[in-house]
């Protein structure tokens, strides 16, 4: 049995209502409650107020904004929702895969994807019981302690990011919107995240991701989002990687025009591959361009010793999981 | 320690009937089905989320009652193993399938993995497969049956429930399952 810290939970009914209600001390989020729980229940913090936004109207919608040329999805969608939307998979199916392939069916049936996005960072150092903690020492810098386990001498926590369907929102190029006190803002999703473990996001804690924006493609493309998990069902990743080739027709032998690869479950903080130059002209389909980009994420990826698994196998299998992907994209033609 | 935080009332419908019931803020659901209302069914496995075990259906979708806060469920339509046979004369034909291929041993996740198989029997029109079956219990573990069985009730179940003659088309036999299984 483990059980919370006591709290006390305010019901909001509006956005701006729950935004007042952050501005209390201390005072946290809910809303599927998935990764929240299970890190209060590890005394992980001790939030004195959490706001629920279980009775908030909005933000469950999907929608296309015309003006915009975005899918506007609303952050309480959960994440069976954008796994089985319509809109989502006949534009973004690599979303709607990402998104599907967290955890298991019961924990989409509550999970959100603005939780999904807020989704803090882990380790295997960390997401243990508070007497867990106690025994390797007094835990670490993101929990009660002032080590790192993983970096040892290391000052800065490097707790992985761990989300689905993030490397996709980056490699799709999707904002996210953020309403606090001073209004509404809106920044790229591959800026609301930062390489600090105890912080990940540029989030104030008053505000709430209210929705993401999701451009429309604008040519033919080929994406795909692999995961490597331990076991076939409820896993975090242990490794991902999200890839979006745009293309000069809809063939799959029609030249690159774009890549943009995306990695997750590194540190903090998901990453884009970059120097994909060399492949751009040529086709998916052509030989050595499934290893070529293999090679550039196995290059510019380093995973560390902050989930299951050794950093140099799971470096290792980005290599593997990257190749088989574009030849699963070759292969669906 | 900090300040005990005021209990609420929850008014929730649990297995049909409308409950009111005083709930602390940092309760769970399945803290109060199981500790205040004394339905014990439900059952308190990792209480992380990783197990299924405590699998209820709040609106009709299966979830977990270990990660659900209590007051979450206000207004909800809450079901527990325990109101699983309402309406099937006492005993719900997944039960009874369960009961006869042998798809309970030690029973620890049974009551979850019965929620979850009935929201699929429920929403499939027809008979279900095994790679449904096997989707739709992903998040249900077990430690006891190698889930051949448990896949094979559900099957079998879901394919009497589309019958109208239950004694007709080899009820109760080993249904056929497709030769390489996904997962
Ligand atoms: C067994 C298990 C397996 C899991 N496997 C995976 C997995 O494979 N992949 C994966 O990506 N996740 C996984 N998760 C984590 C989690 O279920 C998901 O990330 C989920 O999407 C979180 O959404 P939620 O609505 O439940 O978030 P909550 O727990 O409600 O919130 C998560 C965090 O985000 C903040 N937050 C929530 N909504 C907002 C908002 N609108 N604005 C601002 N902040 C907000 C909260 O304050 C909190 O810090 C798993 C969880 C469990 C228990
Ligand atoms: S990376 Fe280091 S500081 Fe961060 S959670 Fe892991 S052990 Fe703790
Ligand atoms: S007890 Fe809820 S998932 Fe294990
Ligand atoms: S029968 Fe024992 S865990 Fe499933």
């Amino acid at each position: 049995m483990l059980r919370m810290p006591r709290f006390s939970v305010q019901t909001p009914a509006t956005i701006e209502e729950a935004v007042t209600a952050l501005q209390s001390p201390g005072a946290r989020v809910v809303a599927g409650g998935t990764d929240l729980l299970p890190n209060l229940k590890h005394r992980l913090e001790q939030p004195p107020v959490l706001v629920s936004l279980s009775r908030v109207e909005g933000m469950r919608a999907v929608a296309i904004d015309e003006a915009t040329k975005m899918l506007r999805i609303g952050a309480r969608v959960t994440l069976t929702g954008v796994s089985e939307d319509p809109l989502v998979r006949e534009h973004f199916g690599s979303l709607a895969q990402a998104a599907g392939l967290v955890a298991s069916p019961l924990i989409r049936n509550m999970a959100t994807l603005g939780g999904n996005i807020n989704l803090d960072t882990r380790c295997r150092y960390v997401n243990q019981t508070a007497f867990w903690r106690e025994a390797i020492g007094g835990g670490c810098i993101k929990s009660e302690g002032n080590v790192c386990h993983v970096v040892p001498g290391g000052r800065n926590c490097v707790a992985a990011m761990s989300s689905d369907c993030v490397p996709v929102l980056i490699g799709l190029g999707a904002h996210v919107v953020l309403v606090g006190p001073n209004g509404r803002r809106e920044l790229p999703i591959e800026d609301y995240y930062v390489a600090d473990g105890t912080r990940h996001t540029t989030r104030d804690d008053g505000e709430l991701s209210t929705e993401i924006l999701v451009p429309l493609p604008t040519g033919p493309r080929r994406c795909h989002y692999s995961k490597w998990t331990v076991r076939g069902s409820i896993d975090f990743p242990l490794i991902s990687v999200a890839l979006r080739f745009e293309l000069e027709r809809d063939r799959i032998d029609a030249p690159i025009t774009a890549a943009h690869v995306v990695a997750g479950v590194l540190g903090a903080r998901p990453r884009r591959v970059t120097r994909l130059d060399d492949i751009l002209g040529k086709a998916l389909s052509d030989q050595g361009v499934a290893s070529a980009v293999a090679e550039r994420v196995h290059k510019q990826c380093k995973p560390l010793e902050n989930v299951p698994y050794e950093a140099p196998y799971r470096r290792q299998m980005l290599r593997v999981h990257t190749r088989r992907a574009i030849e699963a994209l070759v292969a669906a033609g | 320690m900090s300040s005990p935080s005021p209990a609420s009332l929850l008014s929730v419908r649990i297995n049909g009937e409308p409950v009111q019931v005083a709930v602390q803020p940092h309760h769970t659901l399945l803290e109060v089905l199981r500790y205040q209302l004394d339905l014990i069914g439900s059952k308190q496995g990792c209480d992380k989320g990783d197990c299924g075990a405590c699998t209820v259906q709040i609106d009709g979708e299966p979830q977990l009652a270990c990660l659900t806060l209590a007051i979450h469920a206000e207004g909800r339509d809450v079901t527990t193993v325990e109101g699983l046979a309402t309406g099937h004369g006492g005993v719900h034909p997944l039960q009874d399938a369960f009961d006869r291929w042998d798809a309970a041993q030690c029973g620890f996740c049974t009551p979850g993995i019965l929620m979850s198989a009935e929201a699929l029997v429920r929403k499939t029109p027809r008979p279900v497969t095994d790679p449904e079956v096997r989707a739709a219990l992903a998040g249900n573990l077990c430690r006891c049956t190698g889930y051949t069985k448990i896949i094979d009730a559900v099957i079998d179940a879901s394919r009497l429930m589309h019958t109208d003659d239950e004694t007709a088309d080899g009820a109760g036999q080993a249904p056929t399952r497709p030769a390489a299984a996904a997962q």
